[in-house]
C-alpha cells in the first residue's frame, strides 16, 4: 500500500509541476497577480507530494519490504538501521527521488521565504524550477520507477555493496545533491532574468545566497567523499580523478567562479552576461554530473546503471534543458546593458582573472573526463587519461589562482594600486618565503611541488589573515578598537577570510600527504613492535568477532611514543555474508596534525599477519580546510544583506560594506 | 558581430551533444568489434619485482583463460579481487593479469593484501600493452580461448552474478 502511495504522489507531483511551469509564467507575461501567485502554492504542494514519495521509499527500506524490487536489490533485513535509512540513495532509482525531493525543497524555499522578490521574477523562477522538475519526474516515472513490485517476493534482499555501507557515504550523496540541485536556483534566476531582459545588482543579491548555499553543500559533499575514499581504500589516497569525482568537481569550479562574478554584478553592475552564462553552466555541469555516469556514455566505478533507453532519455533531457537555456542566452544576452568599466588592475580585474582561471580549470577537467569518449567516437580507440593528465594541467592552473586569490581582496574597485596592495602583504610574503626555504632545507632539493605547495599554503593562510588584520587595522589602532571593528565587519567579509584560509589549510594537507607520507609493510607476529615515523606500534594479535551483517577479524595495535601510550587502534577485515565480499576497514589515529593509519592484511602461513602502516603528515588538514571553507560559506550566508525581510536596510549596508571592501 | 559571440556556448553544446549521440552507439562495456575473435596483440611484459613470471602473448595459448587488468590505485579492483580469488580457487579457472599504469612495488603490496589468484602477472606501468588491448580503465577482464583469441571483454569489476551468468558459461562453452 505505502509504495503505491509513493508512486501515486510522484504522478501527482508531475501534474502539479506541469501546472507550476506554465501558469505562473503566463501570469508573469500578462501581469496577472492571481496566475503568478499559483506558483507559490504549487511549489509548496510539490514539496508535500515529492516528500511523501521519498518518505514512502525510506519506509519501504526501514521495514525491509521485499515486495519492492528496489529494496530487494539494495537491502537486506540484517543491514544496520543507518544504512536502511540511507538505503534509498544508494542506488539509481532512489537517488533520483532524492534529487527531485531536494529540487522541490528549494522551490518551496523560494515560495516560502521569497517574500521580498518582485512577484514577476518569483513567478518566473518558480516556473523554471518546475520545468526542471517535470523533466526529472518524467524520467523517474518512465525509466526509473523505484516502486516497482516483485511477485513472489524473495525471503531476503541482496544487500548493499559493502563499499557503500559506511557512515561517510550515508551522508555524502545528500550533501552532493544539495549542492547540485542548489545550483538549479542560480539557473532558474538566470533564465528568469533572461526572460525579463534585466540583470541588476538587486538580482545578483537575490542569487548570491542560493549560490552560496549550494556551493557550501557541494564543498561539504566533496570533502566527505574524499574522506570516505581515504579511509576505505586502505592506503590513504583521497582523490583519483575518477569521472564521478570530476563530475562533482566541475560544478564546484564553475560555482566558485559564479560566486565571485556575482559579486561584480552586485557591487559594480558589470560582467552581467558572463555571470548569467556561468549560472547556466554551473547547473548544466551539475546535470551532466548527475547523468553522465548513469547514461552509459562513460564507464565509472560509481556508475549505477547502464541502460541505453535511459541514456537516450537523459540525453534528450540534457539537450532540452541545456540547449534551450543556451539558445535563450544567445537570443537575449546581447540585449543586456553593458556595465561599468574598470582598469585591468582592480578588484573587478582580479575577479575576472579568478573567473578565467576557474573556467579554464573547469574546461580542463571536462576535456580530461570526456576525452576518452571523443577519441572512441572518432575511431581513435579506447584510452584512459588518468591522473598524470590532470596533474600536468590542473595543478599549474591552481598555482596562479591561489597566488592571486590573496592579492585580489586588497585591491580597490575600478582602479587599484597593485604596489600598495603587495606592500600590505609584505609581512605575509616574508613569512611565506621563510616557510618555503624551510621546506627546501628540510627536503633538500626534492620535488619542486613540495616547496610550491608549502609556499602556496602559507601564502593563502597568511594572506587571508593579513587581509583581515588590514580591515580591522590591527596594531595600528588600540586592540579594543580593532576588536570592535572585527565585530562590526560584514559577515560576508568574515566568510571570505575563512573560505580563503580554508583553501590554504586544504593545500597544506594535500602537500603533506603527497610529499611526506611514510609507509611500512610488515609481516607481523603478535607481540611484535613496529617502528613508524617516531612511533612504536605494538601488534597485540587478531581476534574474530561478529558484526550485524558481516564476520570480522579485528586486529589490536597499541601506539606509543617514547614509552607513553597514545592510543589503541582496531583495523578490521570484514567478510560480508550476503554479497560474499571482503572489505578492509582501516583504523586511523589522528593527532590533528598527522594520521597514523593501519590496515590489516592477509594471514600468513607462519602465523604472521601482513600489516600496512602509514604516517600521513598534515592529511587531517585536507578535510579541516574543506570544513573551514564550508564554515566560511555558512557565515557569509548570515550576512545581513542576504537576510530575508530586511530589504529596507539593504541600501545603507551595501554602501557601508562596499566602502569596507 | 557581438551577437555571434553569444551563440558560441550553444554551438559548442550542440557539437557536444552530437558526440554524445555517437557515443551512445558505443557500449562502453563492449570491446571494439575489431578485437573480438582476433588473436591477442603481440606483447611481452616483465614480471613484478620478486615474481619470476611476466606475461607474454605466447602464454595465452593452449587453454581457455582470463586476463584481468588491475591496478593498486583502483577501488573497484579491490571489490573484484575476492571474486577472482574464488574463481581461481573454487572453479579452477586460469587467470593471468596485466598490472596497468601502476607502480610495480605498489602492485606487489596490493596483491599480498588482497590475495593473488593470478598465475602470472605482467607489469605495464606505461600503458604500452594496455593501448594495444584497448584498455579503457581498470578493472577489465578478457576471456581468451585455447587458440589465443579474445572472445569476450568485461569492463568494470566482475561481480558474483557476472561470473555465474557470463564468464563461467562462456568458459564451459569454449572448453566444450
Amino acid at each position: 500500500m505505502i509504495p503505491e502511495i509513493g508512486h501515486y504522489a510522484l504522478v501527482l507531483a508531475l501534474f502539479v509541476a506541469i501546472l507550476q511551469s506554465t501558469v505562473p509564467m503566463i501570469g508573469a507575461a500578462r501581469g496577472d497577480a492571481a496566475w503568478m501567485a499559483l506558483g507559490r502554492t504549487a511549489a509548496l504542494a510539490q514539496l508535500g507530494l515529492v516528500g511523501t514519495a521519498f518518505l514512502a521509499l525510506v519506509y519501504a527500506y526501514v521495514v525491509s519490504d521485499f515486495t519492492v524490487l528496489n529494496v530487494v536489490q539494495n537491502s537486506n533485513s540484517l543491514k544496520p538501521l543507518l544504512y536502511k535509512l540511507s538505503g534509498p540513495w544508494g542506488n539509481h532509482e532512489g537517488s533520483m527521488v532524492l534529487w527531485v525531493a531536494i529540487l522541490a525543497l528549494f522551490g518551496a524555499a523560494v515560495a516560502a521565504f521569497g517574500g521580498n522578490l518582485p512577484p514577476g521574477l518569483r513567478a518566473r523562477v518558480l516556473a523554471v524550477q518546475a520545468m526542471i522538475g517535470v523533466g526529472f519526474l518524467l524520467f523517474i516515472l518512465a525509466t526509473s520507477n523505484p516502486f516497482v513490485r516483485v511477485d513472489p517476493p524473495p525471503l531476503d534482499g541482496n544487500d548493499l555493496n559493502p563499499l557503500l555501507q559506511d557512515p561517510g557515504l550515508a551522508f555524502h550523496p545528500p550533501c552532493l545533491y544539495l549542492g547540485y540541485v542548489g545550483f538549479s536556483m542560480a539557473f532558474s534566476f538566470a533564465i528568469a532574468a533572461l526572460i525579463e531582459g534585466r540583470v541588476d545588482p538587486a538580482w545578483a543579491r537575490w542569487v548570491r545566497p542560493w549560490t552560496l548555499a549550494a556551493w557550501a553543500c557541494l564543498t561539504l559533499g566533496i570533502t566527505m567523499g574524499s574522506w570516505w575514499a581515504y579511509y576505505t581504500l586502505g592506503w590513504g589516497g583521497w582523490w583519483f580523478w575518477d569521472p564521478v569525482e570530476n563530475a562533482s568537481l566541475m560544478p564546484w569550479l564553475a560555482g566558485t567562479a559564479l560566486l565571485h562574478s556575482a559579486i561584480v554584478v552586485e557591487k559594480r553592475d558589470a560582467l552581467k552576461s558572463w555571470t548569467i552564462l556561468l549560472a547556466i553552466l554551473a547547473f548544466s555541469l551539475s546535470l551532466m554530473g548527475t547523468f553522465l555516469v548513469r547514461s552509459g556514455i562513460l564507464t565509472s566505478v560509481h556508475a549505477f546503471a547502464v541502460d541505453p533507453a535511459r541514456g537516450i532519455f537523459i540525453l534528450a533531457l540534457l539537450g532540452v534543458a541545456i540547449g534551450g537555456s543556451l539558445l535563450l542566452y544567445a537570443l537575449r544576452a546581447p540585449a543586456l546593458k553593458l556595465g561599468g568599466l574598470f582598469a585591468p588592475v582592480s578588484r573587478e580585474g582580479a575577479l575576472v582573472l579568478n573567473n578565467l582561471l576557474l573556467a579554464t580549470a573547469t574546461a580542463t577537467v571536462f576535456v580530461g573526463t570526456l576525452y576518452p569518449l571523443f577519441l572512441d567516437v572518432a575511431g581513435g580507440g579506447k584510452v584512459s587519461v588518468g591522473p598524470p593528465f590532470f596533474n600536468a594541467t590542473f595543478v599549474p592552473l591552481m598555482v596562479p589562482l591561489v597566488a592571486a586569490m590573496v592579492v585580489g581582496p586588497l585591491l580597490a574597485w575600478k582602479r587599484a594600486d597593485l604596489g600598495g596592495a603587495l606592500g600590505r602583504l609584505a609581512v605575509a610574503a616574508v613569512v611565506t618565503v621563510i616557510f618555503a626555504l624551510a621546506a627546501l632545507y628540510y627536503y633538500g632539493g626534492g620535488p619542486v611541488m613540495a616547496v610550491i605547495g608549502v609556499a602556496l599554503a602559507a601564502w593563502a593562510i597568511l594572506g587571508a589573515v593579513a587581509e583581515f588584520a588590514e580591515r580591522i587595522r590591527l596594531f595600528r589602532v588600540p586592540l579594543a578598537d580593532s576588536l570592535r571593528r572585527a565585530a562590526s565587519l560584514p559577515r560576508a567579509a568574515w566568510g571570505m577570510t575563512l573560505a580563503h584560509a580554508g583553501i590554504g589549510i586544504a593545500i597544506a594537507g594535500m602537500t603533506g600527504s603527497a610529499m611526506w607520507m611514510t609507509e611500512r609493510i610488515v609481516a607481523a607476529k603478535p607481540g611484535q613492535v613496529i617502528e613508524l615515523a617516531g612511533y612504536q606500534i605494538a601488534f597485540d594479535g587478531v581476534e574474530a568477532a561478529q558484526g550485524p551483517n558481516y564476520a570480522v577479524q579485528r586486529g589490536s595495535f597499541v601506539i606509543r611514543r617514547n614509552g607513553r601510550e597514545i592510543g589503541t587502534l582496531h583495523p578490521e577485515q570484514r567478510h560480508y555474508l550476503v554479497t560474499g565480499q571482503d572489505m578492509t576497514h582501516a583504523a586511523i589515529h589522528t593527532t590533528g596534525v598527522s594520521d597514523i593509519y593501519i590496515a590489516l592484511g592477509e594471514q600468513g602461513a607462519d602465523g604472521t599477519r601482513t600489516v600496512r602502516l602509514y604516517h600521513h603528515p598534515l592529511v587531517p588538514w585536507l578535510w579541516l580546510g574543506g570544513l573551514v571553507m564550508v564554515l566560511g560559506g555558512a557565515v557569509s550566508l548570515t550576512d545581513r544583506r542576504f537576510r530575508i525581510g530586511a530589504p529596507e536596510r539593504r541600501r545603507t549596508v551595501v554602501s557601508a560594506s562596499a566602502a569596507a571592501l | 558581430m557581438r551577437r555571434l559571440v553569444y551563440l558560441l556556448p550553444l554551438v559548442a553544446f550542440v557539437v557536444l551533444v552530437g558526440w554524445f549521440v555517437l557515443g551512445l552507439q558505443h557500449d562502453p562495456h563492449v570491446l571494439p568489434s575489431a578485437l573480438i575473435d582476433k588473436p591477442v596483440p603481440e606483447f611481452s611484459l616483465p614480471p613484478l619485482p620478486g615474481f619470476d613470471r611476466g606475461l607474454a602473448s605466447s602464454d595465452l595459448k593452449g587453454k581457455v583463460q582470463l586476463v584481468n587488468v588491475f591496478a593498486s590505485w583502483c577501488l573497484p579492483c579491490r571489490a573484484e579481487q575476492p571474486v577472482l580469488v574464488r574463481l581461481a580457487k573454487d572453479f579452477g579457472v586460469a587467470i593471468q593479469a596485466i598490472n596497468w599504469k601502476d607502480k610495480p612495488s605498489d602492485a606487489v603490496i596490493w596483491l599480498r593484501q588482497n590475495g593473488n589468484p593470478f598465475q602470472s602477472v605482467g607489469s605495464d606501468p606505461d600503458n604500452k600493452v594496455g593501448i594495444d588491448w584497448g584498455v579503457y580503465g581498470a578493472p577489465e577482464t578478457y576471456v581468451i580461448d585455447a587458440h589465443g583469441r579474445i572472445r569476450y571483454r568485461h569492463v568494470g569489476p566482475l561481480m558474483p552474478f557476472d561470473i555465474e551468468e557470463k564468464i563461467l558459461p562462456l568458459i564451459r562453452q569454449l572448453q566444450g
